[in-house]
């Protein structure tokens, strides 16, 4: 078996993933599976390069087509590899993301399909109105929300929802995404978000870093 | 010191690459037609008077160069059978897609003077080009085929479409071709002066150029070729830059710049070929203070006003219902003052 260079397959997986080259992808999937240390090979190339496909989207080179396609493929072709969640049942965070007052979900799969491939158990609650919103992250008793807006007035109802959180007593961390923040990037914090993401791949290091906060 | 010219003169001699006697300014005001008739956004689109009101004291205000004759981006969304989501505070929102798979293989272009609301449209636009008379152009808005498709089917579906089925894909295109066509002749004969192809999923911050070429590039190339009129693309705060030489080639006669691209790049890799429109960020404008929106204006004025061929405009296509008066107030006095040709280094 010929040893494993990690920048070659990254590079091999980023190309497979942004051409929406399904039989490259196969190919590699299949080499992995041969591997007895899959999981930590997969893990050192899963998240570098979706991390690289978010970056190459804030900084205009990689369409949001491209990325949508990438999580889908990923969620796809790995399915029969063994990504198991690093973060245990009882360490990890109760992690819900949801999109405010808006229909278009396309932003919320994308971050959910990249949390997920990055081990992270998240609770896709979709479309939601306010107070349901709170409601819902006091039953569940969720400490990271993300959510996800289109539209500028929606954005600007984070500034309620934080404030309803509050007033519920609840600590929860909520990370804020979407169009209107990447063209107002101090709006986040106007509108009291505990950070913010440019891109899908973002969301795995703000998790990962409120995560360790919080412990 | 050049003669003044009328709006239409003004928008004119930018859309040849020429300098007018200053740089022309469109402001989106779509949604604030509302505020100054004191209204609900859901009761003024509701009557095309309202609205052509609306957009005459709006141009006095503001000072605007042109009229727009479009009430909301969904509004095409009407004729294919989808609903409008009104809100009191931002811009009417398209609801639930309306097409679904099934209709994919059977499903034709509406005749869009079927549909109540692009009846109204035509009703603003008509009103509006009677009105001005000449004085100011009426700015009409058309979706193109390849961008429709978000609001007919979703985002999501539409992406796995374009990758999955390309031959049903193709099939949509060609049949919203033909909506898109009837639609912009029927905005030109009510009177609209030039078109804003709205095309946000041909930007390659949305499809690759790749993808681009081979499906929405061709489509524009036949819509342009079908309307006589004059187009303009918006990728709606997209960016450009990648697909320039291609976006000329179709015809149209300007672009609307992203806030993501540098404006004085843009305008040199636009070199005569494409007039540019832009860029103020309208997202940020809800937070200016008057001096930075005259820093702004300054700054873009600086970077792409000099030899002509430039419209100060925003980077999305719409101002937002947040923007204070005042912040518009100083863009309009700010161009007034420093949009005079020809521009002076300050």
């Amino acid at each position: 078996m010929a040893p494993w260079d990690a920048a070659v397959q990254q590079a091999a997986f980023e190309k497979a993933l942004l051409g929406v080259d399904r039989v490259a992808l196969r190919s590699l999937v299949a080499e992995l599976e041969a591997r007895p240390d899959a999981l930590r090979l997969l893990e050192g190339l899963l998240v570098p390069v979706l991390e690289r496909i978010g970056r190459g989207w804030h900084e205009g080179r990689v369409s949001l087509a491209q990325v949508y396609m990438a999580g889908r493929l990923c969620e796809v072709e790995l399915q029969r590899l063994p990504v198991v969640a690093r973060q245990s049942a009882e360490s990890a965070p109760r992690l819900a993301l949801a999109v405010l007052e808006d229909s278009h979900l396309l932003g919320m799969r994308v971050v959910l399909a990249t949390l997920r491939l990055a081990g992270w158990p998240v609770l896709s609650l979709g479309r939601m109105e306010l107070e349901p919103l709170v409601a819902r992250v006091k039953r569940e008793r969720i400490s990271i929300l993300l959510v996800s807006t289109l539209m500028l007035p929606a954005a600007l109802q984070v500034r309620s929802l934080v404030d309803r959180l509050r007033e519920e007593g609840l600590a929860t961390r909520v990370v804020v995404g979407g169009a209107p923040f990447r063209f107002d990037t101090e709006l986040w914090q106007e509108v009291g978000a505990d950070a913010c993401g440019s891109s899908a791949s973002d969301a795995i290091g703000i998790v990962r870093r409120l995560s360790e906060s919080r412990a | 010191m050049r003669v003044a010219m009328s709006s239409s003169e003004r928008v004119t001699a930018a859309l040849s690459h020429r300098e007018g006697d200053r740089v022309p300014l469109l402001l989106p005001t779509i949604l604030q037609g509302a505020r100054v008739l004191g209204m609900g956004i859901e009761r003024y689109f509701s009557r095309a008077e309202q609205v052509v009101e609306g957009q005459l004291r709006l141009r006095q205000r503001y000072r605007g160069d042109a009229v727009f004759g479009f009430l909301y981006a969904a509004q095409e969304i009407e004729a294919w059978g989808g609903t409008t989501v009104f809100r009191d505070d931002g811009p009417p929102n398209a609801g639930e897609p309306p097409l679904r798979a099934a209709d994919l293989d059977t499903v034709q272009a509406p005749w869009p003077q079927d549909c109540s609301t692009l009846l109204r449209v035509l009703r603003v636009i008509e009103q509006l080009a009677e009105r001005l008379a000449g004085e100011a152009p009426v700015v009409g808005m058309l979706l193109s085929p390849l961008s429709l498709p978000v609001l007919q089917l979703g985002f999501e579906r539409y992406l796995d479409l374009i990758y999955e089925e390309p031959a049903r894909f193709e099939r949509l295109l060609r049949v919203n071709e033909e909506f898109c066509v009837a639609w912009g002749e029927a905005q030109l004969a009510a009177g609209a002066a030039a078109l804003v192809y709205a095309d946000p999923v041909g930007s390659p911050s949305i499809l690759p150029p790749a993808l681009y070429r081979r499906h929405g590039f061709p489509a524009a190339c036949r819509v342009h070729a079908r309307l006589a009129g004059a187009l303009v693309t918006s990728h709606a705060s997209g960016r450009s830059l990648s697909i320039l030489g291609d976006l000329a080639r179709t015809g149209t006669l300007g672009v609307q710049a992203s806030v993501h691209e540098d404006l004085r790049v843009l305008k040199q890799a636009c070199s005569g070929r494409l007039v540019v429109m832009g860029n103020l960020n309208a997202i940020e404008m809800r937070s200016w203070s008057q001096a930075q929106a005259r820093a702004r204006v300054l700054e873009a004025i600086l970077k792409a006003a000099p030899g002509g061929g430039f419209v100060l405009t925003d980077n999305h296509g719409e101002i937002p219902w947040q923007v204070p008066d005042e912040v518009l107030l100083a863009i309009a006095d700010a161009v007034a003052e420093w949009g005079r040709y020809p521009i002076m280094a300050r």
